[in-house]
């Protein structure tokens, strides 16, 4: 990894947001490769800071300034590989379900599939099933993407599936689900399309239901 | 027959009974999952009474409302987003009407917003603390004997809980926090901070409840103690949580294995012992047996 990148990288992990956009800018400047910026800067800093996260070295607060300082790299970051990625790989309709308001790992995924040129409408959390049903019919989306971190909540995707079906959009559209009380059980026994259980996974998923 | 008073309670020698879980439970007697507790509330509220009259059977001292998620704010994403007041005023007479005739008191239960206070999260300060002032407002008037400030996170919200309900009523407040990452809090708070930062705020006890392990929870209790000298409330999962196959959380630890650890947790210190997620009646049944023998043979 080159200088730039690297300190892209610890700009992410230590959370210092205005690092991150000076040193993207200055890395962008110079003509690095706005992929190279994004997997071996950004997309590698945040794995680490899910490993800190999961080993007890990171608590929230980290975790999120780390997210946001992401997020500001990946803004100034986008134009550029939509223009170096010829067309879009799909359309994403992306939310967390009703009831929750855990967004750190959907915003996550939002990124990264934003990073690989996926167009994303991003819902937000304590999304309703009508909200999922009224964006896919105005947007024409490929793909329903559902985050829940509750195990109270988590019905709340078959609720939606429902509604999507009672719409008669679920043969338009893959539902895509993840979080961290889901298991590709739990995924094919509400009828989902994929499930993945991080973030740069769930990009593999849908790439692959794209294609399917 | 009048009552002793939480804070008489409190000052006798011994250790007091609190309750057992209340999601769990109502979930393992029927409620959807997806549901909060506070619905049953308003719609089953006898399965509400019965499991606090099995708390108190099984020699519960205090008991909780199910009230966790009735603030204002948590209840604006359910479907009963402005009933707080009924909610919160229901869910007291239920737990009055279950420990009537017996000496057991009524706790108000006040869980977290569920949201993150600014700059991490969108919450206000000031409407943080009006949601709770509210909730313990309704709780107040209904006349529960104290309050409970439980499963907080982070030292900012428990601090804004206790003001508002400082700003309405003289109630005795308890404050306990969920070391859910082990021995720190979601947000990385350590046990020595809750004591150092949350004991000279005006709690009549200052506890733990939920978290991870029941070794873990024993960990941040002496951490805790050893930073307090106010009485400590105790209330952790029955073991950890494991997610099955489809997603519901089990608990694996049995009742004689929970209760065997109690004559730890008051050589410890704990003042006040019950338990939190996956701890049934029985659990708290064989919890109960254990401290009255100790109470008897305090030696031991
Ligand atoms: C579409 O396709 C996909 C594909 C993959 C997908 C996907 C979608 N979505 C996620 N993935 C996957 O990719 C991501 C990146 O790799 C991953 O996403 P994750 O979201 O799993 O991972 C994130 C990157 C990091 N993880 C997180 O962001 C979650 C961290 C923990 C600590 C957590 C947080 C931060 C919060 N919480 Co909450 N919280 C906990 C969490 C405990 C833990 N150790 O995980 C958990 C999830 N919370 C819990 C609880 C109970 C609660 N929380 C609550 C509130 C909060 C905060 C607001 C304080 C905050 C959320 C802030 C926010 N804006 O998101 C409350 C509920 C509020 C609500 N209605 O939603 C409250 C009820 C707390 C309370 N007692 O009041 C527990 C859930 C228990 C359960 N299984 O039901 C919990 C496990 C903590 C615990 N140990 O008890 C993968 O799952």
């Amino acid at each position: 990894m080159n200088e730039i990148l690297r300190a892209i990288y610890s700009s992410i992990i230590d959370g210092e947001q205005k690092v991150t956009t000076a040193k993207v800018q200055e890395a962008l400047d110079q003509g690095t490769e706005p992929s190279a910026i994004l997997n071996e800067g950004m997309v590698a800093a945040m794995a680490e800071v899910g490993k800190l996260f999961e080993e007890g070295e990171y608590f929230v607060p980290e975790m999120l300034v780390a997210a946001r300082a992401m997020q500001s790299g990946l803004a100034m970051l986008k134009p550029y590989l939509v223009k170096a990625d010829v067309k879009s790989s799909g359309k994403v309709v992306a939310g967390t379900v009703k009831g929750d308001l855990h967004d750190i790992g959907k915003n996550l995924v939002c990124m990264m599939l934003e990073g690989s040129a996926f167009e994303v409408i991003d819902l937000g959390s304590d999304v309703d099933p009508d909200k999922f049903v009224e964006a896919v019919h105005q947007t024409n989306a490929d793909i329903v993407a559902m985050s829940a971190l509750l195990t109270t909540t988590m019905p709340n995707m078959k609720v939606t599936i429902e509604a999507l079906k009672a719409a008669g959009l679920r043969d338009k559209v893959k539902v895509l689900v993840g979080g961290a009380p889901l298991t590709q059980q739990y995924a094919n026994e509400i009828g989902a399309d994929g499930y993945a259980p991080d973030a740069s996974r769930a990009v593999a998923t849908a790439k692959s239901l794209i294609a399917a | 027959m009048e009552k002793r008073t939480f804070l008489e309670r409190m000052s006798e020698r011994g250790t007091l009974v609190l309750d057992g879980a209340t999601g769990t439970n109502l979930q393992s007697r029927g409620l959807t999952k997806g549901l909060p507790a506070e619905v049953w509330v308003l719609e089953q509220p006898e399965k509400i009474i019965g499991l606090a009259q099995d708390f108190v059977a099984a020699g519960a001292d205090i008991i909780l409302t199910c009230t966790f998620g009735a603030s204002s704010i948590r209840l604006e994403h359910t479907s009963l987003n402005g009933k707080g007041e009924m909610v919160n005023r229901r869910a007291a007479e239920l737990a009055q009407r279950a420990v009537e005739g017996t000496p057991a008191l009524v706790a108000g239960s006040i869980g977290p917003t569920g949201q993150l206070l600014k700059p991490l999260g969108p919450l206000d300060e000031t409407d943080a603390i009006r949601s709770f002032a509210e909730q313990a407002r309704y709780l107040a008037d209904a006349g529960v004997d104290l309050l409970v400030v439980e499963t907080q996170f982070d030292l900012a919200e428990a601090k804004a809980a206790l003001t508002g309900i400082q700003m309405v009523t003289n109630l005795p407040v308890v404050c306990s926090f969920s070391f859910d990452r082990g021995t720190r809090t979601m947000m990385g708070v350590k046990p020595a901070q809750v004591g150092n930062e949350i004991s000279p705020l005006g709690v009549a006890a200052i506890g733990i409840n939920c978290g991870r392990s029941l070794e873990d929870n024993q960990k941040a209790m002496i951490e805790l103690r050893d930073s307090t000298s106010l009485p400590i409330w105790f209330k952790p999962n029955a073991g950890l949580p494991q997610l099955d196959a489809s997603g519901n959380p089990t608990y694996d630890i049995s009742p004689e294995a929970m209760a065997a650890k109690v004559p730890e947790w008051i050589s410890i210190g704990a003042k006040l012992i019950g338990g939190c997620c996956g701890t049934s009646p029985d659990h708290l049944a064989a919890i109960a047996k254990e401290v009255h023998k100790s109470q008897l043979f305090p030696s031991r």
